[in-house]
């Protein structure tokens, strides 16, 4: 039992109740989720602001890029389920199938990177950086890559972040709550995905 | 609630939320709207906040501590679509 727990459970007759009857680093994620909602709020309004005063924004993606999108998000909501299903086996003490599940949906998260860097490849590729593209409004690659990378970066970030605490798991030195705390992180990233494939991708189809 | 219970609404979650990918994707090629896609997209992510990160689980004062104040935010950041429209008519800033 770690110091902290220990002087908790001592206290607990003294102590008043926790507000949000949450452990405290579950609040603290949910602060940080909140706190990281506004910095996606504000990129994806960022993207909205220069499209909008963009006469010549392109409507390039053909339905090959879509279908590819198409994929990654059900490879993430995927993930979100099988994140959810490690997580009630954590909280339900069933060592193996949590960690088994946990690091599906750190598999499942490695195969999203993997697409979005072939699309990135492909519009590298097709002539597409941060300062210009060959289908017209120079900041759409900057905007583009902006959103999408930050996006990205989440995503590996968290399958580094649920295998550190998933390894942390199975030796032991983290519980089920850390599992849980993990998932809200993961499933917030599946979340701001929703808003990404519209904003970016469905919005600007080739028709 | 029961696993069971719990296991069939995460399934039901999971695949309204990925038929509602499937709608913003037959909108974009049929009936494409900036203010329809995100209707659709708020719609997926209330059900991913309650169901998938369970808030609808936890006291209504959590609840009352993080919605209004993320809300409030993301409400203000609006303002900047009056600018965009300026720039887009090439207005010059008012004095």
């Amino acid at each position: 039992m770690s110091e902290a727990n220990l002087t908790l459970e001592h206290g607990a007759g003294v102590m008043e109740e926790r507000p949000f009857a949450i452990p405290s680093k579950k609040l603290v994620m949910w602060l940080f989720i909140i706190s990281d909602a506004c910095t996606f709020g504000a990129t994806l309004f960022a993207y909205g602001y220069v499209r909008n005063a963009a006469p010549d924004w392109p409507h390039h993606f053909e339905t090959a890029s879509i279908i590819n999108v198409a994929i990654m998000t059900f490879v993430l909501v995927t993930s979100s389920l099988t994140m959810l299903i490690g997580t009630r086996a954590a909280k339900a003490g069933d060592k193996s199938r949590a960690l088994r599940f946990t690091f599906i949906t750190v598999a499942l998260g490695l195969v999203f990177a993997g697409l979005h860097l072939r699309e990135w490849a492909s519009m590298i590729g097709a002539g597409v950086n941060l300062f210009q593209n060959p289908w017209g409004a120079p900041l759409f690659g900057a905007s583009f890559f902006g959103v999408t990378g930050l996006h990205l970066l989440h995503v590996v970030s968290g399958a580094i972040a649920l295998t550190v605490v998933g390894l942390g798991y199975k030796r032991g030195r983290y519980n089920g709550d850390d599992i849980e705390i993990w998932s809200l992180y993961w499933h917030f990233v599946d979340l701001v995905w929703m808003f990404v494939v519209p904003m970016v991708y469905l919005l600007n189809v080739a028709q | 609630m029961s696993a069971e219970g719990s296991m069939k609404s995460d399934l039901t979650v999971y695949v309204v939320i990925l038929a509602l990918a499937g709608v913003q994707i037959f909108m974009a090629y049929h009936s494409p709207g900036v203010l329809r896609m995100l209707i659709v997209a708020a719609i997926q992510a209330i059900l991913a906040v309650m169901y998938f990160m369970h808030l609808r689980d936890e006291k209504s004062t959590l609840r009352l501590a993080l919605i209004p104040a993320t809300l409030f935010v993301l409400v203000m950041m609006n303002m900047v679509w009056a600018d965009s429209y300026r720039l887009i008519h090439m207005k010059p800033f008012p004095k």
